[in-house]
């Protein structure tokens, strides 16, 4: 059974079609980029996958749950079981300290717990700065503190936007490491990039255009299709 | 956790939050001096009030249906009706004995000075009178008559040769401080020469008239123990129809509406136990200066109502301004919260919870604040502090509840409206 499955899934606002008739399948362990030029809807979809966005019509189901019909209470549940989130603008609490902002997480998961948090940052390289605040930290710190705790809960998907496009070369690089070895652990990603080179990371990859999925090529044809053009 | 968060957000936004703390104080303390104020204002008013005269006459019973069918007043002598000087005491051992702030009997006569008619009065003027509890209590013309400007004296109780003129009087006989005026009571043969102490302007017919102490108008009449009327100033609580159906006749009241009557400070109702009290009298009320008193005291505490209900108001539209910018400005923050998977509740728990924390402090400043406006206004407006309630702190508390909450509400709907996709992407 495929970890998210999506049929027919559009989402318009007013007069304004963001999404048209998405299919989408991604597999447990995957890793997907979404690629398209700006307008073209990855954020809404990125959206409603990650719960925080209903489509208007469609079905999605993550997990074996079908999550097109739920309560918004619902939806922050799943959320807060199923999905870990990464941004583009790190959005971490600014008056909370590297380990407190992932406590905050474990918090409204379950409980927090200070070592497993500890240990998160230590996995991402950010032990000795835990107690840090965000003003007091790279933006390449940020953004792995960011990862930190979106994998604090154990989720089944990380949904990244754009995580490198605040970063510099060096720290992008960094960043992105640290995605493949989760790709290698087994963690399914799915993430949003205007960067073919990101994009070429994934194991598939999928433009979309005017709300809809343009091609679903190979990823190095499409990499390499985006890079020319 | 919670706490963490809750401190990090105080500590991080101590300005923003020292300012709604302060719109919070400001309400507070004007809520806490008005209704401290409001509270006492009673008796203050009342006190103050006093200058309007004596509220309520008391005269002798078959007197008062003379002074009713042919205008005869009591205490003129010419009734033939007197009520006991040893009664008058008696009046402060009612059930509303601590309203009654000031009374003196009155025994008046017409007497003659040189060629001329005059009226003389015999009362007391600062009597210490010993009640039959064993208190003592000061009364008398000079606490009942409290707006006259005397020049020279008030008289002593035991000078039975002074006397006090009436400013209209003492220029038509010329007469200045420390002069004699002879003075013949009617049917008496000697003629008794009297020492002006002091001569008073009251504004009314008392300027014709000269006062002197009671014996001596006593003894001038032979009427040794005897008196006109008792004029009496007591605070009263303002007449309503309950008073009104029982001014007109008391048996007509219910045994529940007697029972709120005679334990409501009503002027009727005072009168009616005056006249249990003091044998063969009928209390009558002055309804002009009654209901006026009655008026003056409501409107100055709906004034002061007034006043609070607006700067609650005004201190709740502070707030909620502060505060919509507040939550504006944290939007992310709070998207962020949401995205995390805080619920609509989280959110608004931790908000609430950092708005009643800053409320707290805000209405423990303003409590005391309010408390030092109050002592200001007293000491501005009735030259005497203003006595501290208890009762307000439960009102006070209860205000900083109400500002608090109503000057949330449209931060903490636009809380709920607040959608993580929408804030966490710029939208």
């Amino acid at each position: 059974m495929s970890l998210l499955e999506l049929h027919d899934v559009s989402m318009i606002y007013g007069s304004v079609k963001a999404l048209q008739g998405i299919d989408l399948t991604v597999e447990k362990g995957e890793w997907l980029a979404l690629m398209g030029p700006s307008g073209s809807g990855k954020t809404t979809l990125m959206n409603i996958i990650g719960c925080m966005d209903k489509a208007s019509t469609g079905s999605i189901v993550l997990d074996g749950v079908d999550f097109t019909d739920v309560t918004a209470g619902n939806l922050t549940m799943l959320r807060r079981d199923k999905i870990g989130l990464v941004f583009q603008q790190f959005h971490l609490i600014p008056y909370l300290t590297a380990v407190e902002n992932l406590m905050v997480a474990q918090y409204y998961h379950s409980m927090p717990d200070e070592q497993e948090a500890l240990l998160a940052l230590e996995r991402v390289g950010l032990k000795e700065r835990a107690r840090h605040l965000p003003s007091q930290l790279s933006g390449g710190e940020q953004q792995r503190v960011c990862i930190a705790r979106a994998l604090i809960n154990y989720p089944m998907l990380i949904l990244a936007d754009e995580p490198t496009g605040n970063l510099d070369e060096t720290n992008a690089k960094l960043v992105l490491e640290f995605f493949q070895q989760l790709h290698r652990e087994g963690h399914t990603i799915i993430m949003v990039t205007h960067d073919p080179k990101v994009a070429e990371l994934a194991e598939r990859c999928i433009v979309l255009e005017h709300g809809r999925i343009a091609n679903r090529k190979d990823r190095r044809i499409v990499c390499r299709e985006e890079e020319v053009s | 956790m919670f706490w963490e968060m809750l401190k990090g957000a105080l500590v991080r936004q101590s300005r923003k939050m020292f300012m709604v703390a302060l719109t919070i104080a400001l309400g507070v303390s004007l809520t806490t001096a008005m209704l401290n104020v409001m509270l006492d204002v009673g008796d203050k008013v009342n006190r103050e009030l006093k200058a309007y005269g004596a509220n309520i006459t008391v005269i002798p019973r078959a007197a008062s249906v003379l002074r009713d069918v042919y205008g005869i007043e009591a205490s003129s002598g010419k009734t033939g009706q007197y009520l006991q000087e040893a009664d008058v005491g008696k009046l402060k051992t009612i059930f509303w004995a601590n309203n009654i702030v000031a009374f003196s009997p009155l025994l008046e006569t017409k007497a003659t000075v040189g060629s001329d008619d005059i009226t003389v009065v015999g009362t007391w003027f600062n009597r210490q009178l010993e009640l039959p509890t064993g208190e003592v209590v000061a009364t008398g013309i000079k606490e009942l008559k409290s707006w006259w400007t005397v020049e020279g004296n008030w008289i002593n109780d035991a000078d039975i040769k002074g006397a006090m003129v009436g400013s209209t009087l003492a220029r038509k006989l010329n007469l200045r401080i420390g002069d004699s005026v002879e003075v013949a009571l009617p049917g008496g043969v000697q003629r008794e020469t009297l020492t002006v102490q002091g001569i008073f302007n009251s504004g009314g017919a008392e300027d014709d008239q000269i006062f002197v102490t009671l014996p001596f108008v006593q003894q001038g009449l032979n009427l040794p123990g005897k008196i006109g009327k008792i004029e009496v100033s007591a605070i009263t609580t303002p007449e309503n129809e309950l008073a009104r159906k029982a001014a007109h006749d008391p048996k007509s009241l219910s045994l529940k509406e007697w029972e709120t009557w005679y334990c409501t400070a009503y002027v009727s109702s005072i009168a009616y136990q005056i006249e249990e009290a003091v044998g063969d009298s009928r209390a009558k009320p002055v309804r002009q200066v009654a209901e006026s008193e009655g008026t003056i005291l409501q409107k100055t505490q709906l004034l002061m109502l007034l006043i609070t209900g607006l700067s609650l108001a005004g201190s709740a539209l502070g707030i909620s301004n502060l505060l919509m910018a507040n939550i504006m400005e944290r939007s992310r923050e709070f998207g962020l919260l949401k995205a995390l998977g805080a619920t609509d509740r989280d959110v608004l728990l931790l908000t609430l919870t950092e708005i009643m924390t800053t409320g707290l402090f805000g209405g423990i400043a303003g409590y005391f604040l309010g408390l030092g406006f109050a002592q200001i206004i007293g000491h501005n407006v009735f030259g005497t502090a203003v006595a501290i309630n208890a009762m307000v702190i439960p009102w006070v508390i209860i205000s900083v509840i109400l500002i608090t909450l109503v000057g949330s509400l449209p931060a903490m709907r636009m809380l709920l409206s607040l959608r993580p996709a929408a804030v966490l992407h710029g939208r």
